[in-house]
């Protein structure tokens, strides 16, 4: 197994607001691999987007906060960090894509300043040299004429060519870590595509860590090595991405996998496919976060919290199925020789009680 | 950006023409004329008449004024005897353009310092007080600001001279009560800006970066923030300069505003012409400039336009 560089350890981080705590993010555990595309995928309002900002403490605290656990990278905790500390880290060891080009750039500050500024106040790099690299990964990420493109602001550019400037930024301070927010989300699909080849490339060229957000399946089939699949402030699923597609061994997955086979217009469309929806943060459920929507839930679903139980070496579900008393249960996942029309999931097999 | 100026530049010449002509209008039609004194004889009064050229059409005297006017010459004071208009503002607009300067620098510089420092404080004591004085600033009128500034800091507590306009001692409190209603506005524009400025995703991008405090603050959210204060900067200078002429009279100081109230009540044609056409002028001027250096400050107004 390659070596772990970022280790996250039942993290919990909630915010206070006026209506009460939001528990953004419920004590969640994974790690990061040296070169691996890492996903992570769920509904909308699940926590990804907390989870991968606490590792480089982007959430705004307050009114976020930690209530517990830990980030580990290179031995030491970045919850525990102070701001100079953590200033060393993010651009040059962490980077971040973020979700919105449109928004994620500075509207008054020429785009080469805003991509060198990770080298401000970094001794190691002369101005010279900022502005050298700056212009070499203009042109990595496909910009041309970057010499003109780096005297320009924000709004002179397209939202594909912001979005390069995005992912410039996020690498020019060559990081062994990229988290990329749903970097594709605003963009069209031919762009979309030439932005993910870019982050495939590195991936594979300088065996970058790389953490992809999305709601795309078929991105994360096409592009991941390992999938975490979130929900409700928790990770429910995790695993290789075979396992994940054709082992599927929670039923959140399970909905998710099959909404794709029926909708079949992945693509920028949020994942809302099972009925119902994701339970409220400010008094989360004590038990399984998907009982209320889930077709096989049983009694002991609403009222205890399924551990996380290993079901092959690296594939892990949080689900009472796996109980040794459950039933058994067929989940449907991909079926690895038929169409994904075909697959029809097997409830006579599941002795599902009331719903809670 | 060059056509963005031009225009600029022709639509201020346009409305200065505008002004001219309305002003030149009004005074005309203002009940009276200048030579009512009744001890004045009529043919002292058809003399003098015609030595200022008011027995002409009013078309003629018209265009005879604009004319004057594009050699920047506005006339013999029709009052003061043997005084040119252009000798009167000479002794005078110094003293207002001074005080407004003085009170629009002191205001800005800090408006936008309190602002700063009360969104930093937000919801704290800090905040707290700079919302109290923001509340006696937008609500009490400047002379009042002005009378009570005198009462505490030169009668009561001898700190700085009541009145007159000799040496920085005696700017400070007229700077004050002119600039206290534009400093509060501009705290508060400024504190609103930059909480909301704080809440954008290029802020959080800047953090990303792992960039100091310092710098997040000074070239992401004060440099975006100042933005909406900078749009308002023009009808703040106006508001301003105008002003100088009620806080110059609380404190007697030989500005515009003396000459102005007496020309008024005197029915000095020519000096109410020029004074007002001047000061138009140069109010139209300021705020050509102001929105010009707007287009410089913002690179999205200055490609677009
Ligand atoms: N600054 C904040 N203050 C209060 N609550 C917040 C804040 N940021 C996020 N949350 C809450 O945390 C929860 C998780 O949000 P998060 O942004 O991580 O979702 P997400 O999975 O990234 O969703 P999406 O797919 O829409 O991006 C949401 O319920 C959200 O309302
Ligand atoms: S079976 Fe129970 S534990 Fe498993 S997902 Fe459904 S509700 Fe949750
Ligand atoms: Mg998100």
């Amino acid at each position: 197994m390659p070596e772990i560089i970022l280790e996250v350890k039942n993290l919990e981080f909630s915010f206070r607001t006026y209506g009460g705590v939001v528990k953004a993010v419920r004590d969640i555990s994974f790690d990061v691999r040296k070169g691996e595309l890492l996903g992570i995928v769920g509904e909308s309002g699940c926590g990804k987007s907390v989870s991968v900002q606490c590792i480089l403490r982007l959430n705004p605290e307050p009114p976020g906060f930690f209530e517990g656990g830990e980030i580990l990278y290179k031995g030491k905790d970045i919850v525990k960090m102070s701001n100079r500390e953590l200033r060393k880290i993010r651009g040059v060891e962490i980077g971040f894509i973020f979700q919105d080009p449109m928004t994620s750039l500075n509207p008054t500050m020429r785009v080469g300043k805003q991509i060198e500024e990770i080298f401000v106040g970094r001794k190691e790099v002369s101005r010279a040299e900022a502005k050298q690299k700056a212009l070499e990964i203009l042109e990595l990420v496909g910009i041309n004429e970057p010499e003109r493109r780096y005297r320009q602001y924000p709004h002179e550019l397209s939202g594909g060519m912001k979005q390069r400037v995005m992912i410039a930024i996020a690498l020019v301070g060559q990081p062994g870590i990229i988290i990329a927010d749903e970097p594709t989300t605003s963009l069209d699909v031919t762009i979309e595509a030439q932005i993910l080849d870019i982050l495939k490339e590195l991936q594979e060229k300088f065996m970058t860590s790389i953490i992809l957000i999305t709601h795309d399946l078929g991105v994360v089939a096409k592009m991941c090595d390992r999938v975490l699949v979130m929900y409700g402030g928790k990770i429910v699923e995790e695993g290789p991405v075979n396992a994940i597609f054709y082992e599927t061994a929670h039923p959140y997955t399970s909905g998710l996998i099959q909404s794709i086979a029926t909708l079949d217009t992945s693509r920028d469309e949020e994942l809302v496919p099972i009925e119902g929806t994701p339970p409220d943060l400010f008094s989360p459920p004590v038990g399984c976060p998907f009982a209320a929507r889930c077709e096989y839930a049983m009694e002991i679903c609403g009222m205890m919290m399924p551990d996380r139980t290993q079901v092959t070496p690296e594939h892990y579900s949080a689900c009472w199925l796996l109980h040794e008393y459950a039933p058994d249960v067929e989940l449907p996942a991909v079926v690895r020789t038929t169409e994904a029309e075909e697959i029809t999931p097997s409830p006579e097999q599941v002795e599902t009680e009331e719903r809670v | 950006m060059g056509k963005y100026v031009v225009k600029r530049v022709g639509i201020s010449l346009l409305t200065v023409l505008v002004l001219v002509t309305v002003v030149f209008i009004l005074v005309r039609l203002m009940p009276g004329d200048p030579f009512s004194d009744p001890k004045m004889t009529p043919t002292v009064k058809e003399n003098l008449n015609a030595y200022y050229g008011l027995d002409k059409p009013l078309l003629q005297q018209y265009t005879t004024f604009l004319g004057n006017l594009m050699r920047g010459d506005f006339g013999y004071s029709m009052k003061y005897q043997n005084q040119t208009v252009n000798n009167l503002l000479r002794q005078s607009f110094p003293y207002s353009l001074d005080l407004g300067i003085r009170a629009l620098v002191l205001s800005l510089s800090l408006g936008l310092v309190f602002g700063i420092v009360s969104a930093r404080n937000r919801g704290n004591k800090i905040d707290l007080f700079f919302v109290v004085v923001a509340v006696i600033g937008t609500s009490v009128p400047d002379f009042i600001v002005g009378a009570i500034l005198q009462y505490f800091f030169a009668v009561k507590w001898g700190l700085f001279p009541i009145a007159q306009y000799k040496g920085l001692a005696h700017t400070i409190l007229p700077s004050i009560a002119l600039g206290f209603y534009t400093m509060t506005s501009v705290s508060r524009i400024m504190r609103a800006s930059m909480l909301e400025v704080v809440q954008q995703d290029y802020i959080k991008t800047a953090r990303s970066k792992g960039i100091s405090n310092f710098r997040i603050t000074w070239k992401h959210q004060i440099r975006n923030a100042i933005m909406p204060v900078v749009t308002v900067l023009g009808p703040t200078v106006a508001s301003v300069l105008t002003g100088t002429f009620v806080i110059e009279s609380i404190f007697a100081i030989p500005g515009m505003g003396k000459y102005y109230v007496e020309s008024v009540q005197n029915l000095d044609y020519s000096m109410i012409l020029g004074q007002t056409v001047f000061y138009g002028i140069f109010l139209v001027f300021a705020n050509m400039v102001v929105d010009i250096a707007y287009g410089f400050v913002d690179p999205r107004i200055r490609i677009a336009k």
